[in-house]
């Protein structure tokens, strides 16, 4: 098991989740440093997702605590939810594009949601769209992308607003063997850059692919947590 | 604020369908009320100018000494109300009847004798000219002596009145109605466009926007809507007014009544109602929908 530490960036204290009377997650209790690249792994269904959501409270603990960033999540109210957001860039499996919007108004939707000035966005949203290669598709709309590209944007969105953390579910769930390799050296820039990178995943090729933190998840419970 | 503007404007522009469904809700609901509105005004104003108009004709008995009329006179300008007490005797009445029936003065020519009373002509203060004041005036003065006769239209004023008052009743019923009404259409159409973008509303939360900058692009639709609806209400009635009012103003100038369409003040208070509307439908929508 990996040790506690001061530099930990998220916590979490015997985490419980449960829907109903099934538990998605049992007692987990995991520190994350800054700057770490991690994987979450396991089988469908082993809780991953619900892990990550608990992060950035799409769902709430049934038990337990979760700090994020020096914010206990138990205790901030509603008004503070988009500041505890804004310190994650989420990738999506499905994307969540808004398919009415362009690829540019996608990306620049997390800066103008921050209130950033126009001229700052604009030049935001260039810079990371010319990063992931699609700053010539950047007045398409998504329906007429490809999947690889679509998730490129997605990528280009987590990223846009220099997030503390990116979280990553599933990335090349849906992507060739190419298109995935693209994703993963954008995340890779990004852990460079300072990010603190969070991946879901159950496919073994990812986490063959480099050294990394990799934390298994069995029937919601964390069955190990070690360097690969 | 711009931006939001922008939003909302794309918005409007993406939802084409359930925005102008909204927008010719409103507008109905604004023309229906408003003409209640509308002729509630006509109509009271016609009232005002009868009763400026109104003047109590008190006739007396036949063979009133000179001495009783003016001592009739002098009781009739002392009762409070009363503004001018004018004597006509029953030949100027005749002369006046003849005036105002040219084509009968042969017969009128024709009668031995002169069958009017001598009167009073009574203008009154504006402080009279309500039924509840004309009927006490008149009893007042139907009470003296040589008095045979008061008349005023009585009956024609006092129906006019209750038509006035009930549709002033139930033109505050159907205004509280429509406006119920079009708060609900409005509340629903909103509710259908945050239902149809539930998906990107929960994008935007989850890249951190706050409801505050989800909200207001919505709030800024239902403003516009409501705006641009009365707005067209209002046009539609203006048209409508405009071709009434060509139609009958000739028939009516020479009578009483000018018809008179909204003061600007008005017309702008109506829009502004409108605007409220709209963000009431969508603060109502908004309430449920962001829970």
């Amino acid at each position: 098991m990996i040790q506690a530490n001061s530099d930990a960036i998220i916590r979490m204290f015997h985490v419980h989740k449960r829907y109903g009377n099934k538990f998605a997650l049992k007692d987990v209790t995991l520190e994350i440093s800054k700057n770490d690249f991690l994987f979450v792994t396991g089988r469908s269904g082993a809780g991953k997702t619900t892990l990550l959501k608990l992060l950035y409270l799409g769902e709430p603990v049934t038990e337990g605590q979760v700090l994020i960033d020096g914010m206990n999540l138990s205790r901030i109210g509603q008004g503070r939810i988009p500041v505890l957001r804004r310190k994650f860039g989420i990738i999506f499996q499905d994307y969540k594009l808004i398919l009415t919007k362009t690829v540019y108004e996608n990306v620049a939707l997390v800066l103008e949601a921050a209130g950033r000035k126009p001229r700052l966005i604009d030049k935001k949203v260039r810079s990371v769209l010319r990063t992931v290669g699609m700053e010539d598709r950047m007045n398409a709309l998504p329906q007429s992308l490809s999947g690889g590209e679509q998730q490129r944007v997605a990528v280009a969105r987590a990223a846009v607003g220099d997030p503390k953390i990116i979280l990553a579910d599933e990335p090349t769930g849906s992507l060739d063997e190419e298109a995935a390799e693209v994703i993963m050296t954008f995340l890779d820039d990004f852990h460079a850059r300072g990010s603190t990178v969070i991946v879901a995943t159950h496919d073994k090729k990812l986490l063959e692919r480099r050294n990394s933190r990799v934390v298994q998840l069995r029937d919601g419970q964390l069955w190990s947590d070690e360097l690969h | 604020m711009k931006r939001f503007f922008k939003r909302a404007i794309n918005d409007l522009r993406e939802n084409q369908f359930l925005a102008a469904i909204t927008v010719v809700t409103i507008a109905l609901s604004i023309l229906i009320a408003s003409a209640f509105a509308l002729f509630f005004i006509n109509a009271g104003e016609l009232l005002t100018q009868w009763q400026k108009g109104i003047r109590m004709m008190v006739y007396l008995k036949p063979d009133v000494s000179e001495a009783a009329r003016l001592d009739t006179k002098f009781r009739i300008q002392g009762v409070a109300g009363v503004q001018e007490a004018t004597y006509i005797s029953k030949e100027e009445a005749m002369e006046r009847l003849k005036g105002q029936m040219p084509h009968h003065s042969a017969l009128l020519e024709n009668l031995k004798e002169n069958p009017l009373p001598d009167a009073f002509e009574v203008t009154l203060e504006a402080a009279a000219r309500d039924s509840v004041q004309l009927q006490f005036l008149s009893e007042r003065i139907q009470a003296l002596e040589p008095v045979e006769e008061v008349e005023y239209g009585q009956q024609w004023i006092q129906r006019f009145s209750s038509v006035i008052n009930l549709f002033s009743i139930a033109g505050y019923g159907i205004g509280a109605l429509f406006f119920m009404a079009t708060v609900f259409i409005v509340a629903n159409t909103i509710r259908l466009v945050l239902y149809s973008r539930r998906d990107e509303i929960e994008i935007m939360r989850l890249v951190g926007a706050t409801d505050r900058f989800i909200k207001i692009p919505f709030y800024l639709e239902g403003m516009i809507q409501g705006a641009l609806g009365t707005t067209i209400g209002l046009v539609a009635l203006y048209i409508g007014y405009f071709s009434l009012s060509s139609h009958f103003q000739p028939s009516l100038a020479s009578g009483l009544l000018t018809l008179r369409f909204f003061p600007v003040l008005v017309c702008v208070s109506i829009v502004a109602g409108g605007t409220v509307v709209g963000w009431l439908g969508c603060w109502i929508s908004l309430k449920q929908f962001m829970k």
